[in-house]
């Protein structure tokens, strides 16, 4: 190997060695934008959040009526309850709306959850805008605790016509210490 | 090109070590390269046994011989055994061997580099086979490591994420030694386009690897932080989601799937011009098309994932760029077809396997097609389809061209010519069950009967019990292999520098066996022809 073919080989390795560890931070990357393609497009059943002011500019349909229907669940390791006090509901898109939630420990420790929303259909997820939510915040429950929970929303008008049911779910998940809540 | 090769000087670059630390200290490519094909012909093995495991149990319906879980670690275990320790290592050792000599180099650009990207293999795969005897049982989530199942894994799960890391790090150090020594150690004369296509496609292969095998590091280690240190990329009471972990492996796992193949690709468009004694039809289009192939295979990774909910803009974009890949793979399978035409075939065992390859690579082709289908795919979709089409594009696609190849270049690697009777045995016997194996998988997949299962309804019971008969045959006939290796390389008929009446390359202008050192001194330019494969 002569002098020139050493040098030429560093140079690709270290062009490759760069590539490499770019790759390595491109995957990280894909953290970050797969949550801001999902927020953009309302996928995943990433729901809004907005200011109900925004909403009540829009022009309204009177006669157009969606029905909302919410599903809970808890984690298989959060001794809760955890259920909607009304199954469905009919909601007038632009019109805020209320529904609530009730929550039990049942365990004899106090305990930490927080409950992570999901809309579906999924193209339907952000015309579904909260603007209160319990989801927001972690939730401590002392033992044999109840508590009733609220959550605020506006359908967006602009929702499109064929959509006639959305379903709003949520899960109870234990709070990780690290995590971040949305 | 029967010039008789100048070479025979030996090198004298002082003494070199015997017996095992020959082996743990060379830098010399062939030694590695003999390495790296003797570790993926053990790894083929351990994996094989693995595989006959699984046909075992799946006989006849029921649970007979292994426990629900231990069958899933065999699944998931024989997938990673077979990709990461049998074809990919193979590939690298092919690529050690045959680029030096293919390019007139007296060796690869990184010498110690190589030794080292050899010996993290064998630890690796010692730490991951470990795994067997850990409590909780080895991996047993599917090679894919989706969460939220794979980090349930017992004890197995660092040892997993660690040998994950180290058989990438050792694949990226092959990539970067490939490309570095195809980029800069040509001999004078040896263009670009004048290349053969298996040091082509391993080019592109090599970038493919470095550009992908990183972004799996990093998935791996999402998921080792989410089980031991609170992140929550992938757990949805932190704030992460499980789907995200698909989108990026399988940003991975998709030109993973090409970096198994291309280097194939190459060895049978060098194979198919030297028996059918005429160039490669296509020269340029072969690499053009190799080259569409890898950028195709970075957008269409989400075809593995249709049935998660994607919006309708998604699904019908990945199916689109899914089908489009079929145009430069049909160009490839046209242009085989093409050499192959109004010519003087001859039908020696590397012919054989290539010929073998072409059309069951295709069938797979053609399954890979229907999966590629939106609709189609929520059927197919985790069924034993898409087992049978990824075998097909596997075993009878890379590992028939690594056959091929073997049976090409071991004339050429150990100076003897091998059994040509026994190697036909072995050729028919394979191609035979192998088809046996996999063929009632399609059917079995159609009618429903879901993958990664040790049990089954009675209705699928009659096409897998002659799938696993195929499956035995298939194993046994590969014991014939190496009884054909150990022959060859204790003797037989002297082989010639050419070996083959059609030959055209550089490395067959070199003895059989080569010296030590390949190119010495760099081959008359002359002697240099391009576009023949
Ligand atoms: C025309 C080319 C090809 C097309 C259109 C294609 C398409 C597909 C599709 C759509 C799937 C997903 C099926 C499902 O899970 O529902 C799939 C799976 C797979 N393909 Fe292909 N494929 C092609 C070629 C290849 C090649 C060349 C290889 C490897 C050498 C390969 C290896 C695999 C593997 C390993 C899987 C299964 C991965 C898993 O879920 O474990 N495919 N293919
Ligand atoms: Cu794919």
């Amino acid at each position: 190997m002569n002098a020139s073919q050493k040098k030429a080989n560093s140079k690709t390795v270290r062009f490759l060695l760069l590539a490499t560890v770019l790759m390595f931070g491109f995957g990280y990357s894909l953290v970050p934008l797969y949550d801001v393609f999902c927020e953009i497009t309302g996928l995943n059943g990433k729901t809004g959040r907005i200011v109900s002011a925004d909403v009540e500019s829009k022009e309204l349909y009177d006669d157009r009526l969606v029905e909302v229907e919410f599903v809970t669940s808890v984690s298989a390791d959060l001794p809760w309850d955890f259920e909607p006090t009304v199954e469905k509901m009919l909601v007038r898109p632009g019109v805020e709306t209320r529904a609530d939630f009730i929550v039990k420990n049942n365990a004899n420790y106090t305990l930490v959850g927080n409950a992570v929303p999901s809309v579906a259909p999924n193209a339907a997820a952000k015309f579904f805008n909260k603007t209160e939510c319990f989801c927001f915040t972690k939730q401590s429950l002392e033992p044999d605790q109840t508590l009733t929970m609220p959550v605020l929303f506006v359908v967006d008008p602009d929702l499109p016509q064929e959509v006639k049911l959305l379903t709003l779910g949520y899960t109870f998940f234990e709070s990780l210490d690290l995590a971040s809540v949305d | 090109m029967s010039e008789v090769a100048t070479h025979h000087h030996d090198d004298h670059h002082g003494a070199h070590p015997t017996g095992i630390m020959r082996w743990l200290t060379t830098t010399n490519h062939k030694d590695i390269g003999t390495l790296y094909l003797l570790f993926s012909l053990m790894m083929f093995f351990i994996g094989g046994t693995m595989a006959m495991i699984i046909r075992l149990e799946l006989f006849q319906p029921g649970l007979q011989f292994v426990d629900p879980q231990f069958y899933n670690s065999m699944v998931t275990m024989h997938a990673l055994i077979m990709i990461f320790g049998a074809v990919m290592p193979a590939w690298t050792g092919f690529a050690n061997w045959m680029i030096p000599m293919m390019i007139g180099a007296p060796d690869m650009a990184l010498p110690r580099l190589n030794n080292w990207s050899f010996w993290i293999l064998p630890f690796a795969f010692t730490m991951l086979l470990s795994t067997l005897f850990m409590p909780g049982g080895a991996p047993a989530g599917g090679w894919t490591m989706y969460p939220p199942l794979v980090l349930q894994t017992g004890d197995a799960f660092p040892f997993l994420i660690f040998a994950v890391h180290f058989m990438g790090a050792s694949s990226i150090a092959g990539a970067i030694n490939v490309v570095a020594t195809v980029f800069n150690m040509r001999a004078p004369g040896m263009t670009l386009m004048k290349l053969p296509l298996f040091v082509w496609t391993w080019i592109i292969t090599g970038f493919l690897l470095i550009a992908s095998i990183p972004v799996l590091a990093g998935a791996v280690t999402m998921l080792l932080t989410d089980k031991f240190f609170g992140t929550a990329f992938f757990s949805a009471a932190g704030g992460g989601d499980p789907v995200m972990f698909q989108h990026i492996f399988w940003f991975f796992g998709h030109p993973e799937v090409y970096i198994l193949i291309l280097p194939a690709f190459g060895i049978v468009s060098a194979i198919i011009p030297t028996f059918a004694r005429k160039p490669l039809f296509g020269y340029s289009s072969m690499v053009y098309a190799t080259g569409a192939i890898a950028f195709l295979s970075f957008i269409v990774w989400a075809h593995h994932m249709f049935t998660v909910g994607m919006p309708l803009a998604g699904e019908l974009f990945f199916m689109y760029t899914t089908v489009l890949i079929a145009v430069p793979t049909g160009v490839k399978v046209f242009n085989w077809v093409a050499t192959m035409w109004q010519s003087s075939m001859t039908f020696e065992t590397p012919m054989l396997f290539a010929l073998g390859f072409v059309i069951l690579f295709t069938i797979g082709g053609f399954s890979g097609l229907m999966l590629g289908v939106t609709p189609v795919d929520f059927q197919y979709h985790d069924t034993y389809f898409v087992v049978a089409h990824f075998h097909y594009v596997l075993v009878t696609g890379a590992v028939f061209a690594l056959m091929a190849g073997a049976y090409f270049w071991m004339p050429k690697w150990t100076g003897h010519m091998y059994d040509e009777t026994l190697a036909k045995w072995h050729f028919w016997l394979s191609v035979i069950s192998v088809n046996v194996l996999f063929f009632p998988q399609h059917f079995l997949g159609l009618a429903g009967m879901p993958r990664r299962i040790p049990d089954y309804a009675v209705q699928f019971a009659d096409f897998n019990m002659v799938s696993s008969i195929g499956g035995l045959g298939y194993g046994i006939s590969q014991i014939l292999f190496v009884i054909i290796v150990v022959k060859c390389v204790r003797g037989g008929e002297k082989a010639t520098d050419e070996v083959w009446e059609g030959a055209q390359g550089l490395e067959w202008t070199l003895s059989s066996p080569p010296p030590y050192h390949s190119f010495t001194e760099a081959p008359d330019p002359e002697s240099i022809t391009g576009g023949h494969r």
